[in-house]
């Protein structure tokens, strides 16, 4: 009799058919860890770990030559809610304040020209379609720096926008258009503004029209098309859209530092100058966890309108 | 669509005018024959000349390639293993749910905070090896470390697409690992390797914020030359890099999207 | 065990779960060299888990499967004797035709002349000569479907497994395909093992075909006997349409609602189901020894080009319509019409209902 089954060695939870090739567990998980280990521990020491320590060095005090000094203290979050040397001032709450509603004000300008502008390139012939989207790709690539540039440039006195602005009397003549609330926007707008298109036009360019026709068929108003037809439809691009502009916008410093003028101080300037001119670390570290529970809650708030 | 097609059509050209019109006035300004005032003075190359006999800017264009070169390389070898690591060992559900948050957190991290994150880590090493002196091996490590998600997160979106059966049909034809790999895997997840690597490349090249915070006195890249020289006022110097900038935007983009469409057909 | 059994493949209490879901629950299967055999079962039976088990895509969890007399249960798919047609074809999209036919003999490292000689017959033999400079997403589904036969074929392995492959193709290429492959299977005289759910395909291609339900093999046989001796009423109905009749057995007869009837086998069970194909029974003129026959009337005549369905209903009324016959198209029957049929005792088969309730 030829056929002698083989030994049975340990069968079940040792050995494992992966990827259509026989493994023992053990030397799979070994495989995967050596594979995994050089990325992750990279991520570890260069980013998570920092980022927890973090925490502790919002928990440290600035030394008098801008040293770190390891004392266990709230200072720095008690300063960062305005109680200093000199009694209380709003000053940087009102800083946490402006950052949340400049990242909002930006997100929700951006959206609202976003659908317009997706909406009519997804609705071109291919060709055309290709090279609108590229003209939508090239100011994504574009360097923040270089963008902001360009607007410090375009509102300059000599040139028609601030010409026009100085002959309506809103500013004096001979001046600038910036720094003010007008330019921030307007560069802070025109740097996200590719940011929020592309995710949201890669759920457009999806979009089911028939339904469109059928909301209207049903005498939907336009709002009603919008909320029950449209939005739904676009939401996934849409949320990543929001995220990848609501983020970076709060925490802006390029645009704000060249186009705000220090009335426009977001928490981003405020944070690069604690690790900057001012060299207070620990405090720098007690902002950027401020900043990250400003995220969490501008993320909060849009899920809770998502629901809704 | 009838959602008023003009007014829809209205805000759409007048939000691309709006993308363009200031870099077409610093394009325009940038062959004007003026030193100071934005007059138009008539047409000149000199700006640009002058561009190329200016030490500092080509060290700074010298420093960017070179971070974005050797960063892109390492974050692209990285990555990719961290991405066939996730995605083709039997991880516990629970262990992949918690690798891929920390993959993901250089993607929804503002940047100043990583920028804060690395600066305090690069003090602190500091203490043990002189090369954590800020300067282009500061720029070169704090680049990699968020190249490496976006490299992971794209290789791993194409080895999602690629199915189970591809690689149990190698298997069953006799393929054994390294020539499974190198005949199989490799080919096919190749584009997206080379997607991730341009896309690392692209995002060191327009780094701004964390090359600002990590970058030494010796190694200025473009961005941050342009950043002190814009913060001393406007030049015509400046214009010409900055069309100069945009320039080489286009043509990257042009680029990636024939590759692209090559690559579909 | 016969030495030609020595040669084919066995599969001995072969047991798999996934979790909590039993797949296979100690399945016993002898596959003879050289023969076409099908695994005939609803989707979930746990036919393609077998075959993946047998083409060491799968472990089982206890069990042992053996090739040429060999154990080959923990040997890696790399290093069997067996090629698989995948159900998806799982062709090599960075790969041209040629390359793709290659790809096992290369990665077994033979000389490029033998490659490319093996690789042309092949592609010769499948009709795909012209196509070898094609990329797989250049195809039809048909030609796909080639493509994974011959680039399983042209590793002559001593088994080749065929996982649904015609799930893909439509219903006019998929009975052309049949044939092909049935004679394909006869030229090379290769063991084929087939995995289907669809019926009229195993009946078309196979030598023997072993019916699956619930990770257990039903039956075994060529397809006559299977389809016309079924062991019980699961195999009865999932290989057409059946008459499933109640009965008593009573000394050498079955009583039946419908009448006594002669049985050539009689079962051992007192109580149980007898089953009949509906083209088993017969129209007619009763003879004078009128065992066996049934007087009914037609409820529906259901007019199919090459037969006519009919239901009848036992006796005068029309209360009763669940006796089917399926008979000669030239029969004009209209509803209401009496008939009387007969059950050839040859054609009724006596189920295992122990089996069914399992």
């Amino acid at each position: 009799m030829k056929m002698k089954p083989a030994p049975d060695e340990a069968p079940g939870p040792g050995l494992l058919i992966w990827y259509g090739n026989i493994h023992r567990r053990r030397d799979l998980w070994w495989r995967g860890s050596a594979l995994m280990g050089p990325g992750l521990l990279w991520l570890l020491v260069f980013l998570a770990l920092p980022t927890c320590g973090l925490v502790i060095l919002s928990l440290a005090q600035r030394g008098d030559f801008g040293e770190i000094h390891w004392v266990w203290t709230l200072n720095n979050y008690q300063r960062l809610l305005g109680f200093g040397l000199f009694g209380w001032t709003p000053d940087h709450i009102f800083i946490l304040g402006r950052s949340l509603v400049v990242g909002l004000v930006t997100t929700l300008i951006c959206v609202l020209l976003a659908y317009p502008l997706t909406f009519y390139i997804a609705t071109r012939p291919p060709k055309m379609r290709t090279a609108l989207l590229l003209l939508l790709i090239v100011p994504f690539w574009t360097n923040v720096v270089v963008r902001t540039y360009a607007w410090m440039l375009l509102l300059s006195p000599q040139l028609p926008p601030a010409k026009i602005a100085a002959w309506l009397g809103a500013i004096p003549s001979g001046s600038p258009l910036f720094p003010g609330s007008l330019a921030t926007y307007l560069g802070l707008v025109s740097t996200f503004l590719p940011f929020l298109a592309l995710p949201l036009y890669s759920s457009v360019e999806r979009l089911n029209w028939e339904l469109l026709e059928a909301a209207r068929d049903l005498y939907a108003s336009r709002w009603q098309v919008f909320t029950q037809a449209i939005l739904p439809q676009t939401r996934p691009g849409l949320t990543v859209g929001v995220i990848v502009t609501f983020i970076p916008a709060m925490a802006m410093f390029v645009v704000t530092d060249l186009l705000g003028g220090a009335k426009y101080m977001l928490i981003g300037n405020l944070i690069q100058n604690q690790f900057g001119q001012s060299r207070d670390w620990p405090f720098g570290a007690a902002l950027c966890l401020a900043l990250m529970a400003l995220t969490m809650i501008g993320l909060r708030l849009y899920r809770r309108w998502g629901r809704s | 669509m009838n959602v008023r097609r003009p007014l829809v059509a209205a805000v759409a050209i007048l939000s691309l005018v709006f993308l363009y019109l200031p870099s077409l006035a610093v394009a325009v300004f940038s062959v004007n024959n003026a030193r100071y005032g934005l007059l138009w003075k008539g047409f000149t190359w000199k700006w640009y000349q002058q561009l190329c006999q200016n030490e500092a800017i080509l060290e700074a264009a010298v420093n960017s390639l070179l971070v974005a070169v050797i960063s892109t390389a390492a974050a692209t070898v990285l990555g990719t293993a961290l991405a066939l690591a996730l995605d083709r060992f039997p991880w516990p559900r629970r262990l992949t749910q918690a690798l891929d948050i920390l993959v993901h957190l250089p993607v929804v991290t503002p940047d100043i905070i990583m920028a804060a994150a690395l600066v305090l880590t690069f003090s602190l090493l500091r203490g043990f090896a002189d090369i954590f002196d800020l300067g282009l091996t500061t720029l070169v490590l704090g680049h990699i470390t968020f190249q490496i998600s976006f490299v992971t997160l794209v290789v791993r979106s194409r080895l999602a697409a690629l199915s189970r059966d591809i690689d149990e049909a190698a298997r069953d034809l006799y393929a054994t690992g390294p020539y499974l790999f190198r005949r199989v895997t490799l080919p096919l997840l190749a584009p997206g390797i080379m997607a991730g690597a341009m896309l690392a490349f692209t995002l060191s090249l327009d780094d701004f914020i964390i090359s600002f915070f990590t970058h030494g006195p010796d190694s200025v890249t473009l961005p941050i030359y342009i950043y002190s020289s814009v913060r001393r006022g406007i030049s015509p110097e400046i214009h010409a890099l900055s069309t100069l900038v945009l320039l080489a935007t286009v043509v990257l983009v042009i680029l990636a999207e024939r590759l692209s469409r090559f690559r579909a057909d | 065990m016969t030495g030609q059994i020595e040669l084919g493949l066995l599969v001995a209490q072969v047991q798999k779960s996934f979790g909590s879901h039993k797949a296979l629950k100690g399945v016993d299967l002898e596959v003879r060299e050289g023969e076409f055999f099908t695994l005939l079962g609803p989707s979930g039976c746990g036919k393609t888990t077998l075959l993946r088990i047998i083409a060491g895509l799968e472990l089982p969890d206890s069990g042992h499967v053996f090739l040429g007399g060999q154990d080959i249960t923990r040997l890696p798919a790399s290093k069997r004797q067996v090629n698989t047609v995948f159900q998806s074809y799982a062709l090599f999209p960075h790969l041209n035709i040629f390359e793709n036919v290659a790809f096992g003999l290369k990665a077994r490292q033979i000389g490029p002349a033998e490659v490319r000689r093996r690789v042309a017959d092949k592609l010769e033999m499948l009709s795909l000569d012209d196509l070898g400079k094609r990329y797989p997403h250049q195809l039809s589904g048909g030609q796909k479907q080639r493509v994974a036969l011959a680039r399983a074929l042209v590793n002559e392995p001593e088994v080749l497994l065929l996982d649904e492959p015609m799930s893909a193709l439509d219903a006019h290429l998929r009975a052309q395909v049949q044939e092909e492959l049935r004679r394909l299977q006869r030229e090379l005289k290769q063991t084929f093992i087939l995995v289907t759910h669809d019926q009229d395909e195993a009946m078309v291609v196979s030598d023997r075909i072993a019916v699956m339900r619930d990770g257990l093999i039903e039956q075994v046989g060529e397809a006559r006997e299977v389809y016309s001796r079924p062991r019980n009423q699961f195999v009865a109905e999932f290989l057409g349409a059946a008459n499933i009749i109640q009965a008593r057995r009573d000394g050498g007869q079955m009583v039946t609602s419908l009448g006594a009837f002669d049985l050539t086998a009689a079962p051992a069970w007192e109580t149980g189901h007898l089953a009949i194909r509906p083209e088993s029974i017969q129209l007619g003129e009763p003879p004078a020894d009128d065992r066996n026959w049934v007087r009914a009337q037609v409820c529906e005549a259901i007019y199919r080009g090459q037969s006519l369905d009919v239901w009848l209903s036992p006796g005068f009324g029309q209360d009763n319509c669940r006796v089917r016959v399926r008979t000669n198209a030239k029969n004009h029957l209209r509803p209401g019409d009496q008939v009387s049929i007969f059950f050839p005792p040859e054609d009724l088969v006596a189920l295992d209902h122990q089996s069914d309730a399992r």
